[in-house]
C-alpha cells in the first residue's frame, strides 16, 4: 500500500463531479485507507466550475491538496483542465475527458475556448503527463451523457492497484439503481479505452 | 462500524446520538445540511423558521421546556438570532440549548467574512470548535452535557472546510431514549423575565458560571497537549489543526477543543515546553490576543495573513518565508488567468430572468437582496445595484428614494428573504409614507439553498401540508393598494407593470410569481431558431441563457440544456425563434 494518493477532480456544476469524488473516496476505505474529501458547495448547481479534493493515506490530515502535490488531476471537462497547474507535479497524471461545455463568454463571442494544445501546454509547465480519455463520445455511445464521470473513474483505476471488484461493487451501491449496470459498463470502457 | 460523513452529517447524527428533541434553524451555505439530516432521524422535530431569530427563539423555548435543543444557522444568522443569544446567556435553560453556527472564510457563498468566535466572548457563552466530523459527532454530546451541568447554552462553531468535507466516522450504539420525561415548564420569574432586576442578579450568575467554564477548559479531553519534539509549540483548533499537523509535523500541540473560554494554564504549559509558541487561525487573531494578554510571545497575524482560508500549502508559505519550517522548491508562475471564467449564472428557464432583463431595459436602480436572483447583478443582465444582506432591500429602497433620487428605483427581494426579514421594512414604507416600488420574485421555495420550504410554500420540512402565507394579500392588509401578481413569462406584462409601478406616487409591491424551475424539473421542447429570419441584433445574447450560443449567421439553442420556457422567443423582433406548439 502507498502511504498516500492525492485525487484533483475538476469539472462543471451537473457534471456528476461530486458523485464521482464520493464514489472514488469510498472505495479508498474499503480499500484499507484513511480518507477525506472536501469541495465547496453553494454555486455550483449553477454551471459554476466545481473542484473536488480526494485523499488517501494512512493517516490524512488535512481534507485539501497541497500545491504541486496531486498525484492525479481528473478533469470532467477540458476547460476545467487547464485551471490547476499550480496543483500538478511532475509526478502527476492527469486524465482529461475531452468534452467542452462552453462558458458563457465563450457564447457571447467575448472569449476564445482554448486548444487541446493550449491545455497540454499549461500542464507541461511542471512535467505533468497528459492522458485524453474520450469519455464523453464513450458515455453518449451507452446513451447517457451523465456516465463520462464513470468512465474517467474506470481509466483512472489502471493506475491504482486496488482489485476491480471493489470499484465495481462500490460504483454499483453508489449510483442509483436503475442505472447501476450501465454505470457498471461505463467504467469498464473507461478500463478498456486506456488498455487499447 | 465506519461511514464517510460530512461535518455537516455528523452534526446531524452527533445531535441525534445525544437525545435532541427539537431542532430549528434558518438555511444558509453552509449550514443547511445539518439540520436536514437530523431532520430524517427517528424521534427528531425539526423545523425552517422563517429567520434565525424565530428558530432561536424556538430552540430556546423547547430548552426553556427541559428538552434538548438544537439551533443551526450560517455566520451572519447570527447577526440576526444575536438579540435572543445575548440574554438566553443570563437565563440560562433548564434542558440543553445547542447552537451550531458556520463561518465562511473566503467567502465561497456569503457576503462577509465575519469570525463568529467573537460571538462567544461577547454573548459570555461557551464555543467548541470540532477539527473532523467524527470530532463533530462528538462534540454535541459534550455541548449538550456542558449545557445541562453549567446552564448556559453552547455554540458548536464550523467552518465551510469542515462542514463540507467529509471523513471517517465511528458509527455508534442508537441512543437511549431520553425523551421519556415528559416536558414540564418551570416557572422561575427571577430565573426567566429578564426585567432589569433579576437580569442584575443573572449578570452575576454569569461571571460565576464563567469562572467555572476557564476551570473546565483546563480539564476537559478535548483540550489536550500533544508532545512532539523542537522548539515550535502550536496552538490550534477546528480544521486548522489539521493543515498545522501536516506543516509541523514534529511540533508539540495544543490542540483546542473548545475555543471561549480558553485554558490559561495548558496555554502556560505549551510556553514552557517549547523555545516559539505559533497560533495557527484562520481569521481574527482570537486566540493569539489571549495568549499575548498572558504575556506570552506568540507568533500568529504577524506570519499567516487575516484574510481568508488556509491550506497546509498557504501556511507552509507564510511560516516559510519567516523561518519556521524549511523553504520548499517554489512553483511556476502559471499563466491561467487568460482562460475565460466559469461564473454561476441564472438557470436555463428561471423565471428571475425575464425581470431582470425588464429592469435593465427600463434603467431602474435595484436594490436587491440575498438569493439566487442576486445573480441579477451579473452582466450582461447587470440590473442590481446593491446588495447588503437578508431583507435590506425594502428598507435601502425607501431611504434612496427618501434622499430624492430621481431614478426609477425599485427593491427586488425573493420570497423567503421576503419572509426572513422583509415584512418589517414593508409595513415601515407605509407607516412612513412612502412611495417605493417592491417587487418580489417569487419561486414558492427557498432555491438558493437547495429547496427549503418557507411561510408561502404550504408544507413543512416534516412534510406536513399547512396554509400558506399569501404575500399579495399580506401587502393589502398592512395598507398596499396598489398590488399586482403577474407571471414573468409574459414579458409586454412585466415591462408594463414594473414601468406602470415605478412611475406611480404611492408605494406598490409586485409579485412575479413561477415556481423554481429546478424544484418543479420543469421541461418543454427548446424553441427553433430561424437563421434566415435572424438579423444578428443579439438580444437573446443580452438575456444570458446559458444554452444559447452564437454560430455563424445568428444563435443556436442547445436542446439538452434548454427547459423550453420560451422567454427567448418574446425578446425575439424578427419572430426567429419559435417556440414549438
Amino acid at each position: 500500500m502507498k502511504n498516500k494518493y492525492d485525487f484533483l477532480f475538476a469539472g462543471v456544476g451537473g457534471q456528476g463531479t461530486i458523485l464521482a469524488s464520493d464514489i472514488l473516496c469510498e472505495i479508498g476505505l474499503r480499500c484499507g485507507y484513511d480518507v477525506k474529501k472536501s469541495e465547496v458547495h453553494g454555486m455550483s448547481q449553477r454551471g459554476g466550475a466545481v473542484e473536488s479534493h480526494v485523499r488517501w493515506g494512512e493517516k490524512v490530515y488535512s481534507p485539501l491538496i497541497e500545491e504541486g502535490k496531486t498525484d492525479f488531476l481528473l478533469a470532467f471537462e477540458m476547460l476545467e483542465a487547464a485551471r490547476w497547474p499550480h496543483y500538478t507535479a511532475a509526478n502527476t497524471v492527469a486524465i482529461i475527458n475531452r468534452h467542452q461545455i462552453l462558458p458563457p463568454s465563450v457564447n457571447l463571442g467575448q472569449a476564445q475556448y482554448p486548444e487541446e494544445k493550449e491545455i497540454e501546454s499549461i500542464l507541461a509547465g511542471t512535467g505533468a503527463k497528459v492522458v485524453w480519455v474520450d469519455g464523453a463520445a464513450k458515455a453518449l455511445e451507452l446513451g447517457n451523457a451523465a456516465l463520462g464521470g464513470v468512465v474517467l473513474l474506470g481509466a483512472l483505476s489502471i493506475y491504482l492497484d486496488e482489485p476491480v471488484e471493489v470499484w465495481e461493487k462500490t460504483i454499483a451501491e453508489l449510483v442509483p439503481a436503475k442505472f447501476k449496470e450501465l454505470n457498471i459498463k461505463a467504467f469498464q470502457a473507461g478500463r478498456e479505452l486506456m488498455q487499447k | 462500524m465506519k461511514k464517510i460523513m460530512s461535518g455537516n452529517e455528523a452534526f446531524a447524527y452527533g445531535a441525534y446520538l445525544a437525545g435532541i428533541k427539537v431542532g430549528a434553524g434558518y438555511p444558509g451555505t453552509p449550514s443547511t445540511e445539518v439540520l436536514e439530516n437530523y431532520s430524517r432521524y427517528p424521534g427528531a422535530y425539526a423545523e425552517w423558521s422563517p429567520n434565525e431569530k424565530v428558530a432561536m427563539d424556538v430552540g430556546i423555548g423547547a430548552a426553556l421546556a427541559g428538552k434538548r435543543a438544537l439551533v443551526t444557522m450560517k455566520h451572519v444568522g447570527l447577526n440576526v438570532a444575536a438579540d435572543s443569544l445575548f440574554t438566553v446567556s443570563y437565563t440560562g435553560t433548564s434542558g440543553a440549548l445547542v447552537i451550531v453556527n458556520a463561518d465562511d472564510p473566503s467567502m465561497h457563498s456569503s457576503q462577509n467574512e465575519q469570525d463568529n468566535r467573537h460571538y462567544a466572548k461577547a454573548s459570555k457563552v461557551v464555543m467548541l470548535e470540532p477539527a473532523d466530523s467524527e470530532e463533530a459527532k462528538r462534540f454535541v454530546k459534550i455541548a449538550v452535557d456542558i449545557s445541562e451541568m453549567f446552564d448556559t447554552p453552547v455554540i458548536l462553531r464550523s467552518t465551510t472546510r469542515l462542514s463540507h468535507s467529509k471523513c471517517v466516522v465511528e458509527l455508534e450504539d442508537e441512543p437511549a431514549d431520553v425523551a421519556v420525561e415528559p416536558a414540564a415548564y418551570e416557572r422561575n420569574a427571577s430565573k426567566y423575565v429578564m426585567v432589569p432586576m433579576n437580569a442584575r442578579q443573572r449578570r452575576l450568575v454569569v461571571e460565576e458560571r464563567l469562572k467555572k467554564l476557564a476551570e473546565y477548559a483546563e480539564t476537559t479531553p478535548i483540550n489536550y497537549i500533544e508532545p512532539g519534539s523542537g522548539d515550535i509549540g502550536v496552538i490550534a483548533a477546528g480544521v486548522n489543526y489539521q493543515y498545522a499537523k501536516e506543516v509541523f509535523p514534529e511540533a508539540t500541540f495544543l490542540k483546542l477543543g473548545m475555543v471561549y473560554p480558553l485554558p490559561e494554564r495548558l496555554i502556560r504549559d505549551l510556553a514552557g515546553r517549547v523555545k516559539q509558541v505559533v497560533v495557527v487561525e484562520e481569521l481574527d487573531p482570537f486566540i493569539e490576543e489571549h495568549v499575548r494578554l498572558l504575556g506570552i510571545p506568540v507568533k500568529g497575524r504577524e506570519v499567516f495573513p487575516g484574510i481568508a482560508e488556509f491550506s497546509q500549502g498557504r501556511i507552509r508559505k507564510h511560516a516559510a518565508a519567516t523561518g519556521l519550517v524549511p523553504k520548499e522548491a517554489d512553483t511556476p508562475i502559471f499563466q491561467t488567468s487568460q482562460l475565460p471564467v466559469r461564473p454561476p449564472m441564472l438557470c436555463p428557464g428561471c423565471a428571475h430572468r425575464p425581470v431582470f432583463y425588464a429592469l435593465q431595459r427600463l434603467r431602474v436602480a435595484v436594490m436587491g437582496d440575498i438569493g439566487c436572483y442576486t445573480l441579477g447583478a451579473a452582466p450582461p443582465l447587470g440590473s442590481m445595484h446593491s446588495c447588503i444582506c437578508m431583507g435590506a432591500s425594502i428598507g435601502n429602497v425607501h431611504g434612496v428614494d427618501r434622499a430624492g433620487v430621481k431614478d426609477r428605483t425599485a427593491a427586488v427581494i425573493g420570497d423567503s428573504t421576503f419572509f426572513h426579514s422583509g415584512i418589517a421594512p414593508l409595513i415601515n414604507l407605509i407607516s412612513n409614507g412612502g412611495n417605493s416600488t417592491v417587487i418580489v420574485v417569487d419561486n414558492r421555495i427557498t432555491a438558493m439553498t437547495g429547496h427549503q420550504p418557507h411561510p408561502g410554500t404550504g408544507w413543512t420540512m416534516m412534510g406536513k401540508e399547512v396554509p400558506n402565507v399569501s404575500i399579495d394579500a399580506l401587502a393589502r392588509a398592512v395598507g398596499f393598494k396598489k398590488v399586482d401578481v403577474i407571471n414573468p413569462y409574459d414579458f409586454k406584462l412585466v415591462m408594463d407593470t414594473i414601468r406602470e409601478h415605478t412611475s406611480s406616487d404611492e408605494p406598490s409591491l409586485i409579485v412575479s410569481q413561477y415556481p423554481c424551475v429546478l424544484n418543479i424539473k420543469e421541461k418543454k421542447p427548446a424553441p427553433a431558431v430561424d437563421l434566415d429570419a435572424c438579423n444578428e441584433c443579439g438580444n437573446c445574447l443580452r438575456i444570458a441563457c446559458s444554452p444559447m450560443t452564437k454560430v455563424d449567421g445568428g444563435v443556436r439553442i442547445d436542446p439538452a440544456l434548454c427547459i423550453g420556457c420560451g422567454f427567448c422567443a418574446s425578446v425575439c423582433n424578427q419572430g426567429a425563434i419559435k417556440v414549438p406548439n
